[in-house]
């Protein structure tokens, strides 16, 4: 990071993507459910007083309807920035997204776009129980069509946005309901983080850990630990999940030769499992070791705080997958 | 409708019929894929809807939707193309009867999940009122698709916000293999909007007259920005629910009866009844349709068949 920075949070820092673009193309607007009040993480707070609430939208609890309004109205030139509070919630609305959304463009032979943004967020952390803590980026990772982007720092969530506000095709990006109060440095001006482009956070030579979300934190924190034992990791936070920036990847682990994916979605299935497979079959030689994939077991996210602390993985997880895949 | 109107709309009608008898016949000979689902029957509702829109007012449609995209102007041979999966199909091949778009001529796609339309379509009016234009938009959708969650979240909306979107309910009083009475208690599509206060009504939507007419006293307070309007038209497909089905669900209708019903032949009857019409330019209207069709099936017989390349290239924009 170059150049002077500002204290802010990544809530914050997305609030002010969201204003910037807004100032630049009068065509993007905002909808969502109670978004002119800023919604329950106060991402929107004050656009509706600067832009008023004919570009600020507030929406009835009507996820599908709202996704397919926001398509339409991409089709026909606006760049509607849609919010749906929970990415649990994206459920209601996966029919437009996934049907209608993700194919106009391949099923009009080329006729239609969609430059529509989904911004949503998952994530446990909060005693929010099975139905507000989830993490299903995986099943928009295997849509055809949709682009995935999952940030874990301010400065990304900022700059990824910018660049999905921009992109011609529709791009969902997937915050985290426990990173948005986190308090961070970012440059005063936040310029566009490039979609599909990796970020190496933390160099190392003896293991790759590929962090998601509000496991490169927890990764970066396992990391400190490890080098204070002699063992380097290099943290890569791929940051966009689709299109993946497969050779940032592979680059990594021919150089340290192991590799542990960690997400907080369930394992089974989880995006983790695409990218071991992808990396077993183009590095194989390289790998001293399987990939070790780590993420929450294969049940729904239970309430009780003991019980909810013991499913998240965190910083201890990415430390003992570590071990394992050193054989250490 | 005056005259010049009437012949408008009986041509267009007639450009639906002998397209989608022919497609039938195609269909049964494996040159058009997929499936498909003909309008015989309601070719009425989509010429006078359609015939009273501008090039720039968008159209959205269902499943069913041959007649809705030929009616907004798609040109014949390359609606054909696309049914046969050829290279200059509208889409190129890859969508299909069920995925018809045709952005030049503002019709913004057919979709086949039944009611994914309806909320497109207020998208697209939302961006019409940003824009300031006074353009509409029109979803067609069938009375099966009244029973789906999305139909009473988009006419929610579409009421809460005034958005300038026509609503067109087709009602052919079967969903898929089943009565209305199946599926709902309540009868009237019209019925089931009543709280939300959208202009509008039931109209015998094998009436052509009579559709136009509606249209006409519904589409300027639309395009005025005066919120939107639902038109609930009665009607009946010949076919069954798509090509293929063998269609025992229905009691048949007696010819007699057709004849009765036929929106073109009540047209024809009506309008040179009224002397709109001289009875012997009737046999032109059929004449010009069919030999229409029958040069767009030479021509898109001659379209290749598009290669991997192409779908591999159009998932993203490059």
């Amino acid at each position: 990071m170059t150049g002077p920075t500002t204290s802010t949070t990544y809530a914050r820092a997305i609030g002010s993507a969201l204003a910037t673009a807004m100032r630049a193309d009068p065509s993007v607007v905002v909808l969502g459910e109670d978004v002119s009040v800023g919604g329950p993480f106060t991402v929107t707070t004050g656009l509706a007083e600067e832009f008023g609430v004919g570009r600020v939208l507030d929406t009835p609890i009507s996820e599908a309807a709202i996704c397919g309004v926001a398509i339409g109205a991409a089709q026909s030139g606006l760049r509607p920035v849609l919010e749906i509070m929970y990415v649990d919630f994206l459920t209601l609305a996966l029919d437009q997204l996934v049907n209608q959304a993700a194919k106009a463009r391949f099923m009009s032979g080329g006729q239609l776009g969609v430059p529509m943004v989904l911004r949503t967020q998952g994530g446990a952390g909060q005693r929010g129980a099975a139905q507000h803590s989830q993490s299903l980026e995986s099943w928009l990772c295997h849509v055809p069509g949709l682009k995935v982007v999952m940030p874990s720092r301010a400065v990304d969530a900022a700059g990824l946005l910018a660049s999905a506000i921009a992109d011609p095709d529709p791009v969902v990006v997937v915050e985290n309901k426990i990173l948005y109060p986190r308090r961070e440095q970012v440059p005063e001006v936040v310029e566009p983080v490039p979609i599909g482009v990796a970020a190496t956070l933390r160099p190392g030579r003896d293991v790759t850990v590929l962090a998601m979300s509000r496991m490169v934190s927890e990764s970066l924190a396992a990391a400190d630990r490890l080098a204070a034992e002699g063992i380097e990791v290099e943290v890569v936070d791929p940051r966009t999940l689709v299109p993946l920036d497969l050779p940032a990847v592979l680059d990594s682990v021919r150089r340290t030769h192991h590799l542990v994916v960690a997400h907080e979605a369930v394992v089974h299935g989880g995006f983790g499992a695409e990218i071991a497979a992808t990396v077993h079959k183009a590095a194989f030689d390289d790998l001293d070791a399987p990939v070790e994939r780590i993420g929450a077991p294969f049940q729904p996210i239970p309430l009780s705080p003991g019980l909810e602390d013991a499913y998240l993985p965190d910083a201890a997880s990415v430390v003992a997958a570590v071990r394992r895949v050193l054989g250490r | 409708m005056d005259a010049e109107q009437t012949r408008a709309v009986l041509a267009t009608m007639w450009r639906i019929r002998a397209f989608e008898e022919r497609v039938g016949q195609l269909k049964r000979a494996d040159e058009v894929h997929g499936l498909i689902h003909l309008s015989i029957g309601q070719e009425g509702v989509a010429a006078a809807v359609c015939g009273q829109l501008r090039t720039d007012d968008a159209v959205y449609s269902g499943h069913r939707a041959h007649g809705h995209a030929l009616a907004k102007g798609a040109p014949m041979t390359r609606a054909l193309a696309e049914l046969m999966g050829r290279r200059d199909g509208l889409c190129r091949g890859m969508g299909g009867s069920m995925h018809l778009v045709d952005v030049e001529h503002g019709f913004l796609g057919a979709t086949g999940v039944v009611g994914g339309n309806i909320p497109l379509a207020l998208g697209t009016a939302l961006a019409l009122h940003a824009a300031g234009r006074d353009a509409v938009a029109v979803v067609f959708f069938g009375d099966g698709a009244v029973q789906a969650g999305l139909f009473a979240e988009s006419v929610n909306l579409a009421a809460l916000w005034r958005l300038p979107v026509l609503l067109v309910c087709e009602n052919n009083g079967f969903a898929e293999f089943s009565p209305r009475s199946a599926h709902t208690p309540v009868e009237r599509v019209r019925d089931v909007v009543a709280p939300y206060g959208l202009v509008g009504g039931t109209v015998d939507g094998n009436d052509v007259d009579a559709v136009w007419a509606a249209v006409a006293g519904l589409l300027p307070a639309v395009r005025a920005g005066e919120g939107p309007a639902l038109l609930e038209c009665l009607t009946h497909r010949l076919r069954g629910h798509y090509e293929g089905d063998p269609d025992r669900y229905r009691e048949a209708v007696s010819s007699a009866e057709w004849r009765e019903r036929d929106p073109i032949a009540r047209l024809q009857r009506a309008a040179t009844g009224d002397g709109r019409l001289d009875p012997d330019e009737l046999p032109g209207f059929e004449r010009t349709a069919r030999d229409q069709v029958e040069r767009a099936v030479l021509a898109a017989r001659e379209s290749p068949f598009p290669d991997a390349a192409l779908a591999a290239s159009l998932a993203y924009r490059r």
